[in-house]
């Protein structure tokens, strides 16, 4: 039963990444684009916890981490280049 | 693995997956920036908050050891989730809008964000405050 409850998980966390690919494509602000990436940076994480429970291994929390810090040091690393023109004054 | 673990995992997953597909379709329908800045950081962060539960009840009832790494990830993702949403609704206010174009507050004060000093040297494509309002708040000098 856990097999096509983590199949039907994978399958909506997927698609909505490529959703999500299709908002950076097509934008039309930048604002939306770098929403964009950060929600595909939170559907990546829980793709990689899936991917863990699948496998039985608990080596993904890891890379879960770490997807999250880099993801949140970026957007808001975006963000404040956007407003500022420049991210460490 | 015990059934109640295998009930709980599955409804869990359940629940997130369907979190997560409307984050991130709300990503695709919504008509415009403000209101797709809703659907995501909300819908999202619950559908990993769910992911992360089916985590801990799977590794607990798989190894009977209660792992403490989903709680870190999701204090993380919970903290900097409204951090992430309210800078990209600066640029979005910053960038796109002016006081104009936006509704009223109910207040005598404004927004509040265009009150501040503008920004220096980023990308601003709205004329800088009226002389009266700007002298009132300007006190970075």
């Amino acid at each position: 039963m856990i097999g096509y409850a983590l199949t039907f998980a994978i399958a909506a966390f997927s698609l909505g990444l490529l959703l999500n690919l299709w908002r950076v494509v097509v934008g039309p602000t930048n604002s939306d684009r770098i929403l964009a990436l950060d929600t595909m940076v939170i559907n990546a994480i829980a793709l990689l916890i899936l991917l863990g429970i699948w496998l039985g291994s608990a080596m993904f929390f890891e890379v879960s981490m770490l997807f999250a810090l880099v993801g949140f040091v970026s957007t808001v690393s975006y963000c404040r280049f956007l407003l500022r023109g420049d991210i460490i004054e | 693995m015990p059934f109640w673990a295998e009930i709980t995992v599955s409804v869990f997953l359940v629940i997130a997956g369907v979190f997560g597909l409307v984050g991130s379709y709300g990503l695709v329908k919504l008509p415009n920036p403000m209101t797709r800045l809703h659907a995501p950081t909300k819908a999202t962060t619950l559908g990993v908050g769910g992911v992360l539960i089916a985590s801990m009840v799977f590794f607990y009832a798989t190894t009977g050891r209660i792992s403490a790494h989903e709680l870190l990830i999701a204090i993380f993702l919970f903290l900097t989730a409204p951090i992430t949403a309210l800078f990209i609704a600066k640029v979005h206010l910053h960038l796109r809008e002016t006081p104009d174009t936006l509704p009223a507050t109910q207040e005598s004060t404004g927004w509040a964000s265009y009150t501040a000093e503008g920004p220096a040297r980023g990308v601003r494509d709205f004329p800088p405050l009226s002389g009266e309002q700007a002298a009132k708040t300007d006190t970075s000098q």
